[in-house]
């Protein structure tokens, strides 16, 4: 492994390889929904009426909140990766905390709104409106609790001393990502709780 | 391009293989030790599905079930044909070969994300270990794992579904890792038109890697979930539809054939001017046409299909898609041809096997369109003709292609010479076994023998004896290849760094190249095919 490493000689090289391979990686992540959301439309098309009754099932208050509070986590997001651009690692590690902290909002109140619905015997399979619900807010879950992850190694190279004002890359990367899954969620809102 | 096609020094003595110890191994960020793991990998999964194949030409040696049930009969060919598939023929070029040869194409000094690289490869590990662990209830289903038997089946498809699907995620950050480092990593003055045709072809690859794998991965995960959870997507008791898993499926596996068969492609590219000593005609046509099919591949998964029942207007829509992605293939094989013609063509065993892929790959092609016709497939549908054509493409075309590249590098990998004496005779055993074994299918194809039967009607016994006899003679055509590499390993004489005096970037390595590749960042100032001109 003599001398073989992770970082090119060139920084600015390895700065838009990263950034290639992050929009590549979330070019498959857009398809990977992709599939579920022609599910979707094939289904509905098929069955109107079970979308129409069914969507009125969930609940439209706890969904409107965990919009908010993801369109907020992606604002702390950008905060973060500014404040590191300009130096200030503190400041970075205040903002992806917050960020992770709204995360765990959202997945409590996922956990709220599963625990209501299998409350009231509704499960993936009871029909193809409510496995649609749970594979596409569960695959999307998976994604925000992978964020989290992401974001957090994040945190700890900047405690480290690895982030600075000419190398932050992994904040500027993660930071990507999670816009990502930030507008993922935008999509599936409408579409779930609120097209009747 | 100085240096290049001037025999440099041989190697100094094991440069990427001087270190020892499985970790060196196993920890590696080096492109090509991981190219290697991946080649080994992949040749030990040829052999072991090639052992079921001959299993199935056992059985098929009488026309009643003699040897095995029928159970285990179509446990075999399932375990043959997914193995073939995801566990060889869509790993062995683009992660082997391609790894090894890619960033030496290009000049570089590695991958873009070679930690990303070597992840890649304990996930496909990781993915068929699992798959392995699957094979307590072994799968019956076929390698198409159809809804609704596939959501049914007592065989463990579960475990099966999320072995695979960890193998397309190994194959997705390799497809990524390869697209940019591709873009970013090009030597100097290796502009997009100097690039060796194997590049393009494996830019190509990459992206239908990266494009259609996703979906065949959420199928995989929709069908664990139809018979963990019982979601009801595929079953049309819960109002779901089978036919939605069958198009989600060949969305991907349609365009994964190319996968299969561009990067043996790229090979064949690399070696025909080499060992014909003229400039490849039609360079540009033949970058992107690889393009081309790529992009093409993605319109016509629905002629897997014709027999579904889909819509009228939808089959004939396909049909038509069909024949036109023969156009872009048809390109490359005229340009291959143009090549050759009057050049100073030479016979050592990569030009071989190259040879043989273009005539088995045209009549693999050839029979295609009958399968792609709406009015004949019908009648050829699930019978032998489908068995003998997809061998002829795949194994005709794509493994001979990756045997092309195994002779042509093997040099530059190993720093060995290969006997070429015995490189022959292997080359002659595989080329009349395989047409014995295949072409005897296609005529019991013609005269309407079903696939997948372990049973067959007494009127087929002769071409089944045939075939077999075929497939005996094809497997010790490659037992004595595999010999051959293992003594070329062990006593070859030492490669000089370019052998075949080809002009592309990895022969201006040493053999084996070192650790970092070059001494010096090449500067590439033509491109790669100037043979016949005075330099080469
Ligand atoms: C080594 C020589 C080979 C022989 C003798 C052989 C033989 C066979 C036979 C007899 C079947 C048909 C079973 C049936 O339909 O009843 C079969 C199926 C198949 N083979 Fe091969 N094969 C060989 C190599 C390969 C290779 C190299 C590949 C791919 C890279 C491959 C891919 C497949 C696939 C995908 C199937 C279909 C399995 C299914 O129906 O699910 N085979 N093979
Ligand atoms: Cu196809």
């Amino acid at each position: 492994m003599s001398g073989h490493s992770d970082e090119h000689a060139d920084p600015a090289v390895a700065f838009e390889s990263a950034k290639l391979g992050v929009w590549t990686f979330l070019a498959t992540e857009v398809l990977l929904f992709g599939a579920l959301f022609t599910a979707y439309t094939i289904f509905r098309m098929k069955y109107p009426e079970l979308f129409r009754v069914e969507h009125a099932k969930l609940d439209r208050v706890l969904g409107a909140v965990n919009t908010v509070v993801l369109i907020t986590s992606s604002f702390t997001v950008v905060l973060g990766v500014d404040a590191i651009k300009r130096g200030k690692a503190r400041m970075l590690e205040v903002c992806f905390g917050a960020t992770i902290l709204l995360a765990a909002v959202f997945l409590c109140v996922k956990y709220v709104e599963y625990s209501a619905k299998f409350h009231h015997g509704l499960y993936p399979g009871t029909n193809l409106f409510f496995s649609l619900y749970f594979m596409m807010t569960g695959l999307h879950g998976i994604h925000v609790l992978l964020g989290m992850g992401l974001l957090s190694y994040v945190i700890v190279l900047s405690r480290r001393g690895r982030l600075s004002a000419s190398y932050y890359t992994p904040a500027e990367m993660s930071g990507l990502y999670w816009h990502f899954v930030d507008l993922v969620w935008i999509y599936l809102f409408p579409l779930l709780y609120l097209l009747g | 391009m100085e240096a290049i096609g001037r025999p440099e020094a041989g190697g100094n003595g094991g440069g990427y293989l001087a270190e020892r110890g499985w970790r060196s191994w196993a920890f590696t960020l080096d492109h090509k030790r991981i190219g290697a793991m991946y080649l080994w990998t992949t040749i030990f999964f040829f052999l072991v599905g090639g052992v079921f194949a001959l299993l199935l030409r056992l059985e098929l040696l009488s026309p009643q079930t003699r040897y095995f049930s029928n159970h285990a009969y179509n446990v075999f060919f399932t375990l043959h044909g997914s193995m073939m598939i995801f566990l060889f023929i869509i790993p062995a070029i683009p992660s082997g070969l391609g790894n090894f040869f890619i960033p030496l194409h290009l000049g570089a000094r590695d991958v873009a994300f070679p930690r990303l690289n070597l992840a890649s490869y304990w996930v496909f590990v990781a993915g068929f270990l699992v798959i392995i662990g699957s094979l307590v209830a072994p799968m019956d289903t076929g390698w198409t794992f159809y809804t609704p038997y596939s959501a049914k089946s007592a065989a463990a498809v579960t475990t099966l579904s999320l072995g695979l699907f960890l193998i397309g995620l190994s194959s997705i950050l390799t497809g990524l890792n390869f697209i940019v480092t591709i873009h970013k990593l090009r030597a100097p003055g290796m502009t997009w038109h100097r690039m060796p045709l194997f590049l393009w072809s494996m830019y190509a690859t990459s992206i239908i890697q990266v494009i259609a794998t996703p979906v065949v991965g959420v199928t995989f995960l929709l069908l664990a979930a139809e018979r963990l959870l019982g979601v009801g997507f595929y079953d049309p008791a819960k109002g779901g539809d089978p036919v939605l898993f069958q198009h989600f499926f060949w969305f991907y596996s349609h365009p994964v054939v190319y996968v299969m068969i561009l990067p043996a492609m790229g090979i064949i590219s690399e070696v025909i001017p080499v060992f014909s000593r003229k400039p490849i005609f039609g360079y540009k046509a033949i970058a992107y046409s690889s393009l081309a099919i790529a992009f093409l591949g993605f319109l016509v998964w629905g002629h897997h299909m014709f027999t579904s029942g889909m819509s009228p207007l939808a089959n004939a829509i396909f049909s038509f898609l069909t024949f036109f992605v023969a156009v872009p293939t048809a390109v490359k094989v005229f340009n291959w041809i143009a090549t050759l013609y009057k050049g100073s063509i030479t016979f050592e065993s990569p030009m071989l096997y190259a040879l043989t892929f273009i005539f088995l790959f045209a009549v693999g092609g050839l029979t295609g369109p009958f399968l792609g016709a709406l009015a004949t497939n019908v009648q050829l549908h699930d019978t032998y003709f489908v068995v003998a054509h997809f061998h002829y493409t795949m194994m005709g075309g794509t493994v001979m292609g990756f045997f092309a590249g195994l002779h042509y590098w093997f040099p530059k990998m190993t720093g060995k010479m290969l006997n070429e004496k015995v490189a022959r005779l292997a080359w002659a055993l595989v080329f009349v076994g395989f047409n014995v074994t295949f072409f005897t299918m296609f005529i019991a194809g013609t005269r309407g023998m079903p696939r997948r039967y372990a049973e067959y009607l007494p009127k087929f016994h002769t071409e089944n004896v045939i075939s077999t006899i075929g497939s005996v003679v094809l497997a010790v055509g490659i037992l004595v290849m595999c010999w051959n590499f293992f003594q070329g390993l062990r006593k070859g004489g030492p490669a000089p760094a370019n052998p075949w005096r080809a002009l592309s970037l990895e022969w201006k390595a040493a053999s084996p190249p070192d650790t970092e590749n070059f001494h010096e960042i090449p500067i590439v100032t033509e491109w790669p095919y100037g043979y016949g001109t005075p330099k080469a």
